[in-house]
């Protein structure tokens, strides 16, 4: 396979689609916001609680692709135990990451995120890699509007 | 192609091979492998003939029409008005001042919703609309609602994605002032019953719009034998380009309307202290219109005229038989709309691949599918499914497009089944 569908489609990747981590509603969180992906009806919802300035849990609940799952469970992963700032500065550098813009400069580790990086060949599924993370920025900021995909 | 003795008969009438030389794009490589379309109900692509006819209007007929006394003005307005008249034989309307131009079913839809609604419609007034409309059968009149007060009621339909009459026959009451509906549903392939909706509805005397965006493609129309009120599609649909489309309504009911917009062209006399309109059709034509649309438009029924209907839809109909049975055969895969009456549209799920990825998979594969909601979230909603993928058939697919199909979900399911 040349197309780029293995890079995009990695085995990482399928594995947290099928089994994504830190999945479903969460009760007590501190702050909610939700992403809508209008062009194809894709919604996710982020939960974050916050010990001062540090993201102590996140968790998530959605309907979506392979690719938005995976990215928005590696993303409950990665800013756990990240201050708000180390957080935005990691959705930067992974947006740079699945745009395939330069500037991916210094900051937090990706890791596994990474893996996403497939998704730059595939700009149609740009929004899918990005959404879960859009809704967590909303949250961060306390936007009290759902977030869509621009 | 024409080896199978049981398709002697229509191979034999209908040269697939011949129509797709028609169309250039069909030569088209996409990532080195052979364009596979099967996009036709979002958009259908063009023939040599529409091409030409576009390129023909600015090259050696083009002014702005029913507006100068000079050759040129008078070429593009006979041009255009020729078209008109083509659009009234295609759809066998009575008069051609029924035939409005529009820049496609959404703007004509818009159009009745405004005009029409808002003299008609008042608090507690019910629209009665159908579960699965496309959004642009929606929204104007949620929007009209609004502004009314009036409310909407919506038919429900069955497992297999069938209209369910008998709840349409129950919703219909001395509250019901208009139903608008669609003759074949872009996300299902279903064919509703239009006739038989149109009867029950006239037996109260409330006026009928048909959503034809889908039917004119695959289905011979004949408004006077019908009776729908309003019927609108649009011109990128049956082969012809974007930015057109076509309002059909009764002289009678538009004569009672109100313009849609105001300008050039839709006026007899202007003063400040009082203007009146023009004549149907213009009344609702403001501006300057899509005058190269309007002729390409005028080709494209020519060019379907030319291969008729009837042979479109018998092929189209053999490929959604071949199709519904080889897609049957694959496991994970469940057709949304199964409806008896159906026409031209294979819409699917499978059980472990969200659409969006099938549609990436087979992009790559050269296929193209529309993958999501179809603009029809509540059918979406009916389903309870966030999106199906959707193969839908036109005049130049063919069996072996279909078997390239089948392979691609085949690469699909080879790469999710890791």
């Amino acid at each position: 396979m040349n197309d780029g569908l293995s890079d995009l489609y990695q085995e990482v990747i399928l594995d947290h689609s099928r089994h994504p981590r830190n999945f479903g509603p969460a009760e007590d969180a501190d702050r909610t916001a939700r992403g809508n992906n209008p062009l194809c009806g894709d919604r996710v919802t982020v939960f974050l609680n916050l010990d001062g300035d540090e993201i102590s849990d996140a968790q998530f609940d959605a309907r979506g692709c392979a690719i938005s799952l995976a990215s928005a469970s590696m993303m409950t992963e990665m800013i756990k135990g990240k201050s708000i700032e180390e957080a935005k500065v990691l959705f930067e550098k992974f947006h740079a990451l699945v745009t395939g813009e330069n500037g991916l400069g210094t900051g937090p580790d990706l890791a596994e995120l990474e893996t996403l990086s497939g998704v730059k060949d595939f700009p149609t599924r740009i929004k899918c890699a990005t959404l879960a993370w859009h809704a967590m920025i909303a949250a961060l900021d306390r936007a009290d509007e759902d977030v869509k995909t621009e | 192609m024409a080896t199978n003795p049981k398709n002697a008969m229509l191979t034999s009438s209908y040269d697939v091979e011949r129509i797709r030389q028609d169309f250039p794009i069909l030569s088209e490589q996409v990532y080195d492998k052979p364009l596979v379309y099967f996009d036709s109900a979002a958009s259908a692509q063009k023939p040599r003939a529409v091409i030409d006819a576009i390129s023909n209007v600015y090259e050696t007929q083009y002014a702005n029409v029913h507006r100068g006394v000079h050759y040129m003005s008078q070429k593009a307005t006979d041009a255009m008005e020729e078209s008109r008249e083509s659009v009234r034989t295609f759809i066998n309307a009575a008069d051609v001042r029924e035939i409005i131009f529009v820049r496609g079913a959404t703007e004509g839809i818009n159009l009745v919703a405004h005009c029409w609604g808002r003299q008609n419609l008042s608090a507690g007034d019910e629209i009665i609309v159908s579960v699965m409309e496309h959004h642009s059968n929606i929204v104007p009149w949620q929007m009209i609602a609004d502004q009314t007060g009036a409310v909407l009621k919506v038919i429900p339909i069955g497992d297999d994605g069938a209209l369910d009459m008998d709840a349409y026959a129950d919703l219909m009451s001395d509250k019901t002032k208009i139903v608008a509906i669609t003759h074949i549903s872009n996300a299902l392939g279903t064919i509703t019953p239009i006739a038989e909706i149109i009867r029950i509805a006239h037996e109260r005397g409330v006026p009928v719009l048909v959503d034809g965006c889908q039917a004119a493609p695959h289905v011979a129309l004949d408004m006077q034998a019908l009776g729908a009120d309003f019927y609108v599609f649009s011109g990128h649909k049956i082969y012809g380009p974007s930015g057109i489309g076509v309002l059909y309504g009764k002289a009678a009911l538009l004569e009672t309307m109100p313009p849609y917009q105001g300008g050039g062209e839709m006026i007899d006399v202007v003063t400040f202290e009082k203007t009146t309109y023009a004549d149907l059709p213009f009344k609702f034509e403001a501006g300057t219109p899509h005058i190269s649309g309007a002729i390409g438009m005028g080709a494209a029924i020519k060019y379907i005229n030319g291969i008729g209907l009837e042979n479109i839809a018998a092929h189209e109909n053999d490929l959604l038989a071949y199709g519904t049975e080889k897609l049957s055969e694959i496991n994970s895969l469940n057709l949304v709309g199964t409806a008896p009456e159906k026409a031209a549209i294979l819409s699917f799920v499978l059980e472990t691949v969200h659409p969006h990825d099938v549609g990436t998979i087979l992009d790559r594969e050269g296929i193209a599918v529309r993958t999501g909601h179809h603009c029809a979230q509540p059918v979406m909603d009916r389903f309870d499914i966030a999106a199906t993928i959707r193969a839908s058939i036109g005049m130049y697919n063919t069996r072996e497009e279909i078997d390239v199909l089948v392979a691609g979900l085949g690469r699909v399911e080879e790469i999710f089944g890791r």
